[in-house]
């Protein structure tokens, strides 16, 4: 764990799941949204039951649901990620220019990414470590960060070695400029205006000063 | 009477020469065209460039293709998966060219080219990597990429029920990239799991008319 200097008190993150509870918190009845692969997922477990929210998937499906019991498991139909999941009633299936269409047209409400690194003008970087010999692969990274009306990022505040992933300009690949509305991390959740994040919340009672300390980027709080 | 259904792959795949550009339908396992890649593999054609969404895994399918060494070129979004070992070895030994496309502009470039659309106009990738090089267009205030067609000599994609006249049906989110491969390639060929008289398709649910498709190939229930 982390030990700010200046600061003497321990980060208290939370957990992977109670952040995609946070996002969840923001998902309201009848918004479209788009869950990216990966820590994203999550936060389908924590959507309201009585309420209708349509999860849409990059492969071609509107109205995803929960993964099947084993016995139904249909390989015709998976999620971004690959895994088998469900359709809800009233969902349907189109081909991927359509699928996409909904993102780049901007239709669909809320994009929810994992990141490596968003900086404070809201420029995303989560497809390429920038490693010479790494395998390049993006999917539908780009078209998600840019479409959606609000992209959301979910991603731990900090690496394992301690650096911030709240920057002020993004040293990994782009995937999107300026595309980037909130950040929910460990410590907190974070809006971008155009004078940078501004501290929406702090988790577990944590201070400003002692998330600021490990964030190289100023935090504002709102007037 | 028109007929292109046929039980002869040689016949249908008879025009696939060295250097054809071949589109292959499928996400991930969900879609893909596999008895029709295992003719490919078993077909003499090489230098051929492939457009697909993934570049296969394990050692079946199109991962088999490329490991037969007769594609010299794959034009895709995402292909680093679950053992997806074979292309990693082959695009680290510069044995595979790969041009990556964020899978948005992957599926509109090849709509693009079935629609005879001489390409487009996209926010996606605006200020990444994956548009360097790329004319840009400032329009309506938005920053836009501009991306090409894709053409193709032949597509291999799966529906779920053909009849004669090519109409096709698809099963769940198996659709994918099937619809707008079969409008853009110049031919192609659907394998199906069941052949239909003409007119069981109920006009009202047909999703790609015959006119976009040239062979259709009964394989069966999936292997």
């Amino acid at each position: 764990m982390n030990q700010p200097s200046g600061v003497g008190l321990t980060l208290k993150p939370i957990s992977r799941n109670e952040m995609a509870q946070k996002i969840a918190s923001y998902i309201v009845e009848g918004t479209y949204v788009n869950l990216g692969i990966g820590m994203p997922t999550l936060v389908a477990n924590y959507l309201p039951p009585d309420k209708e929210i349509f999860l849409h998937s990059e492969n071609g499906i509107l109205g995803m649901g929960p993964a099947p019991q084993d016995a139904d498991i249909d390989w015709d139909l998976i999620n971004a990620g690959k895994q088998p999941v469900t359709l809800l009633t009233g969902g349907s299936y189109f081909h991927q220019a359509d699928s996409f269409a909904m993102m780049r047209g901007g239709h669909i409400d809320i994009s929810v990414l994992g990141g490596f690194q968003v900086s404070q003008t809201g420029d995303l970087a989560n497809w390429h470590t920038g490693e010479v010999d790494a395998v390049p692969a993006v999917g539908g990274a780009m078209d998600l960060a840019v479409g959606a009306k609000k992209t959301y990022v979910m991603m731990e505040h900090l690496t394992k070695d301690g650096k911030s992933k709240l920057v002020a300009q993004c040293t990994y690949p782009l995937t999107g400029i300026g595309c980037v509305s909130m950040v929910f991390t460990d410590l907190g959740i974070f809006e971008i205006l155009p004078e940078g994040f501004f501290v929406v919340e702090l988790f577990n009672e944590m201070s400003l000063a002692q998330v600021q300390a490990v964030t190289p980027v100023v935090l504002h709080t709102y007037p | 009477m028109i007929n292109k259904v046929t039980d002869s792959l040689a016949q249908a795949f008879s025009g696939i020469q060295d250097g054809s550009v071949v589109m292959i339908g499928g996400f991930g396992g969900s879609g893909i065209p596999h008895e029709l890649i295992e003719g490919l593999v078993a077909q003499n054609a090489k230098d051929l460039v492939i457009i697909t969404n993934n570049a296969g895994s394990g050692e079946t399918g199109i991962a088999a293709l490329l490991k037969s060494r007769r594609v010299r070129k794959i034009i895709c979004s995402y292909p680093r998966m679950a053992n997806s070992h074979i292309f990693e070895t082959l695009y680290r030994s510069k044995e595979i060219e790969l041009e990556l496309t964020p899978q948005g502009n992957l599926a509109e470039r090849i709509r693009a080219q079935g629609a005879g659309i001489g390409g487009f106009f996209t926010e996606t990738a605006f200020g990444t990597l994956l548009a360097q090089g790329k004319e840009t267009r400032l329009i309506n205030g938005k920053n836009y990429v501009f991306e090409s067609p894709l053409e193709a000599d032949f597509a291999l994609i799966k529906g779920y029920k053909g009849d004669r006249w090519g109409n096709l049906v698809y099963r769940k989110a198996s659709r994918n990239f099937g619809p707008i491969m079969a409008m853009a390639a110049k031919t192609t060929i659907a394998q199906v799991q069941e052949v239909v008289e003409l007119g069981v398709l109920d006009p009202e649910q047909i999703i790609t008319p015959g006119i976009f498709v040239q062979h259709v190939i009964h394989v069966g229930e999936p292997i």
